[in-house]
């Protein structure tokens, strides 16, 4: 099984051997981050296509298919439009706090798309308080926000914001929560440990009952904190125009846009690394033939198909349901979720306990 | 009933009293008309509940009201109540707001148009023109000169819809009333919002989420029909009655020919009759499906309302392949049909109620029977069957309510007597009901067309009037059921090739009356559902 450890180490030694080690790791982050900034815009181009063939046909229509075969350059062609469109600033609005709100979100999104590993050695951010660090980064959006919303001074983006502030806090716990679960099931908070754990069976096959409803617990939270429907009722456009993005215009609004796909793909991204094995192959113990050729595909494409299988779901959720009120988005979370969340907890406790 | 109305006219003072098939006309005096509308309204033996329209109208001489008035028990049966000033210059009546709901709308539509003043109603706002437009435009006096009102280059103040204007000299000095309560959040709803289905202002004050009071505003799309019909002739109106309610453009369309095909005492062939019944129900359906979506869309589910566009295009087929046009058909002509079906016409009908029946399966699994879209719908904007008949909420939404107001059952036209139906009726007023409604009168209305469709009579499908229509001195009358409830056509003539007054009684007028009344107390998220699950179309209020 190749690794892209094999590559990264020798980059390294590459490095070292002949230059300083101070610019030896400025080159390396200087590398890393355009590789990871390059991945982030490369695959929202590709959520983008995806989401508008797979509504399309949900709805069934064709989607774009136009530009390019199969429409594949349509994302392109709406990524150079946001480019050249014009940034409108605002009267009476906070103009600094504006600009800076875009940014937020998209350095919060970035920060969280760093800790994810893609593959053993491809993987910018390994802490020994990995979760912990996936958690607080990603909350960082939310005052991005609030900040779009207030400084915006306009009643719609207001409630948004409002909204989003009741939403994304409320909904963060269950979201740690069902996380917390499978840190006790696998004693670690680092990343690349909790993959390497999963090597003989994914952790919703070895966590039993409650690692799998850790798992949806997670999915419904997750799918939530990405503010899309049935839970997008910060934006929600059909009562609030687009909610707390509404005065954005140019790239700015394409900052939210390009935020609110990678966090789905973040969110999934996170799914597919703590319950479905991140980038490990399908091991089923006794079946070794079985297990040899799945060792053949490449861990990339392991990871990938495990977080596009979560991406399809999320988009399924988004294109059936209507949005829910925000009573009732709230009473899931604080009434529905978060106790079966703590309970959860506790069965996962029994569970080490007794196997 | 006969005999009960005579009680109940008998109590009336001074009243003149004539009958033309089922149509009482009853002439007050100025003094005496709020008294005779207290006594229809609110006496023991038959109360007349349902204020379907207030008419205002110009006698050149005179200015008059006449109420359009029906008993909810028999909507059979209509009262035209009638009332005159000699007084052109500080025209008014008393006002009956408080009798009946749906009065502070009409009231105020009268007042904007001839400059009727109703004593005792403080909201004299203009409810369709500009508040500072010049002069009331269907006074047959009036100058359309555009010196007096030039293009306006800006926008209406919001101030100006926020004060109530000052009716009389001693209030001239004191604090004007406002719509709104001081340090209220308002916030506005269209003109341009993704979700008010037309160019409808809502402004809305809001208690964090939950809903005050909504003000509507309407008139951003006035276009004067009922100015243009009085320089029309009466052919030329009928283009107009399809831009209306653009969704249910052929049904207000049958219900004009009707109105004067009566007044002409045209008789139309049987061919044409069924043929428009036909078409009459196509259009529901493709209004109930487009309806059904835009509720889905409403409350988020885009996918659902992407559906019904896809099952209404089979209906737009069949219109394009038959009459040529899709959304506004112009069909229907003074005497019968434009021209004869296609030939196509009867198998494309046959396979569509097949497809439609089959796809009616697939909307209640895709979103009726969703957990959130129930939750959402049930126990939401309880609208009562007093209130529905008091606000005059005909159609789908007043049988939602268990108001049963189907003119295709109290007043069979057409074809409509030939079929077998049932006029659905539900109990509960909630926002699921009347979401359900719509389902179960595409299913109503499928078994009509299957009826009918088969049995379209041979022979010609239209019978040609004279080239220039007089319709002979009088009021004509004419009610349809539309997809959003009771459409009627008033056309008074005084035997000329044009009308002298057309008026059309709009549903959807009565459906955003019917939000203010019920959205306070709800979610933000809700008003923007209840205005869906109403179905109201902007172009038929903003005649």
């Amino acid at each position: 099984m190749f690794h892209f450890e094999v590559v990264a180490d020798w980059i390294d030694t590459l490095l070292l051997s002949n230059m300083p080690q101070w610019l030896a790791l400025a080159i390396e982050f200087v590398l890393i981050g355009i590789l990871i900034l390059s991945l982030y815009a490369v695959l929202a181009l590709i959520l983008i296509l995806a989401e508008r063939k797979i509504c399309a046909y949900f709805q069934c229509r064709l989607g774009p298919n136009r530009v390019g075969p199969w429409g594949i350059l349509q994302p392109i062609a709406d990524m150079v439009k946001i480019l050249l469109k014009e940034i409108i600033s605002l009267n009476k609005a906070d103009n600094r706090l504006f600009r800076l709100a875009s940014f937020m979100v998209i350095i919060a999104s970035l920060l969280t798309f760093g800790a994810i590993p893609f593959d053993k050695g491809l993987h910018a951010i390994d802490f020994n308080i990995g979760v912990f660090y996936l958690l607080a980064v990603s909350s960082i959006g939310v005052v991005g926000i609030m900040l779009a919303g207030w400084s915006s001074n306009s009643k719609y983006t207001m409630i948004g914001a409002m909204r989003s502030g009741a939403q994304l806090i409320s909904y963060e716990l269950s979201c740690a929560l069902s996380l917390m679960t499978i840190v006790m099931l696998s004693g670690t908070m680092q990343l690349s440990q909790i993959v390497e754990q999963q090597a003989g069976a994914w952790f919703i096959f070895k966590g039993g009952v409650p690692a799998f409803i850790a798992f949806v617990i997670y999915l419904i939270a997750g799918h939530a904190e990405t503010n899309r429907g049935p839970f997008d009722l910060p934006e929600a456009e059909s009562e609030l125009t687009a909610g707390y993005h509404t005065e954005y215009s140019g790239i700015t609004f394409g900052f939210f846009y390009l935020a609110e796909y990678m966090n789905m793909f973040i969110i999934a991204a996170v799914a597919a690394t703590m319950f479905l094995g991140g980038w490990q192959p399908l091991h089923i113990p006794g079946l070794d033939g079985f297990n040899t050729v799945m060792d053949y595909i490449p861990p990339v494409v392991w990871f990938f198909g495990k977080t596009f299988f979560c991406v399809f779901l999320a988009l399924w959720v988004r294109w059936s349901f209507p949005r829910l009120r925000i009573d009732q988005l709230l009473k899931l979370e604080w009434k529905i979720l978060m106790p079966i969340a703590f309970a959860n907890l506790i069965l996962m406790a029994l569970w080490i306990l007794v196997f | 009933m006969f005999n009960k109305l005579e009680q109940v006219f008998s109590q009336l003072a001074n009243a003149e009293i004539s009958n033309k098939d089922n149509v009482y006309t009853i002439v007050v005096a100025k003094e005496n008309l709020r008294q005779a509308a207290e006594t229809l309204r609110n006496n023991d033996i038959v109360r007349f509940d349902f204020l379907r329209d207030i008419i205002g109208m110009d006698y050149t001489d005179s200015l008059g009201v006449i109420y359009n008035l029906s008993p909810s028990e028999d909507l059979s049966v209509i009262v035209l109540l009638e009332s005159r000033t000699d007084d052109r210059e500080n025209p008014a009546f008393d006002t009956v707001e408080d009798l009946w709901l749906s009065a502070p709308f009409y009231e105020r539509e009268v007042h904007d148009f001839f400059g009727i003043r109703f004593l005792g109603n403080p909201d004299m706002r203009r409810i369709f023109l500009r508040q500072d437009w010049r002069g009331y435009p269907l006074r047959k006096d009036y100058d359309s000169s555009p010196i007096i009102n030039p293009i306006p280059l800006e926008n209406e103040d919001l101030d100006s819809l926020e004060y109530l204007p000052v009716l009389d000299l001693k209030d001239i000095d004191k604090e004007r009333k406002s719509v709104f309560d001081k340090g209220d959040f308002v916030v506005n709803f269209g003109p341009q919002h993704p979700a008010t289905h037309g160019v409808l202002h809502l402004r809305v004050s809001l208690d964090g989420e939950v809903i005050k009071k909504v003000d509507p505003n309407f008139g951003y799309i006035h276009r004067g029909i009922e100015k243009i019909c009085e320089v029309s002739m009466y052919h030329q109106i009928l283009h107009l009655a399809d831009r209306l309610d653009y969704l249910s453009g052929s049904i207000n369309r049958h219900a004009v020919c009707m109105a004067i095909e009566k007044g002409i005492q045209l008789e139309v062939p049987p061919r044409a009759q069924y043929v428009r019944t036909i078409i009459d129900e196509l259009t529901r359906i493709a209004s109930h499906l487009l309806g059904w979506g835009a509720m889905a869309m409403d409350m988020g589910a885009i996918t659902a309302f992407v559906y019904g566009m896809r099952d209404r295009e089979k209906i737009m087929k069949i219109f394009e392949k038959t009459c040529g046009g899709r959304l506004m058909a112009n069909y229907s002509m003074i005497g019968g049909l434009m021209e004869d079906i296609h030939p196509d016409f009867q198998k494309d009908v046959k396979e569509f109620v097949v497809y439609m029946r089959k796809m009616l399966r697939e909307h209640h699994i895709l979103f009726t029977g969703n957990p959130i879209a129930r939750g959402r719908m049930e126990g939401v904007g309880h609208l009562t069957r007093e209130q529905a008949i008091s606000i005059g909420a005909t159609g789908p939404v007043g049988r939602a309510s268990g108001w049963q107001c189907d003119v295709r059952k109290i007043e069979p036209y057409a074809a409509y007597d030939k079929a077998e139906f049932t006029a659905v009726l539900r109990e509960g007023g909630m926002t699921f009901d009347r979401y359900y409604i719509r389902l179960d009168e595409i299913e109503e209305s499928l078994k009509i067309i299957e009826q009918l469709v088969d049995n379209i009579p041979e022979g010609p499908f239209c019978a040609k009037p004279k080239p220039i229509v007089k319709l002979p001195e009088g009021e004509y009358i004419q009610r349809v059921e539309n997809a959003r409830g009771d459409f009627s056509v008033y056309i008074n003539s005084r035997g000329d090739k044009f009308p002298y007054r057309v008026k059309f009684r709009s549903p959807s007028l009565v459906l955003v009356n019917v939000l203010k009344h019920i959205a306070p107390g709800n979610k933000i998220a809700d008003l923007i559902m209840l205005g869906g699950s109403l179905d109201y179309v902007i172009p038929c209020i903003d005649r």
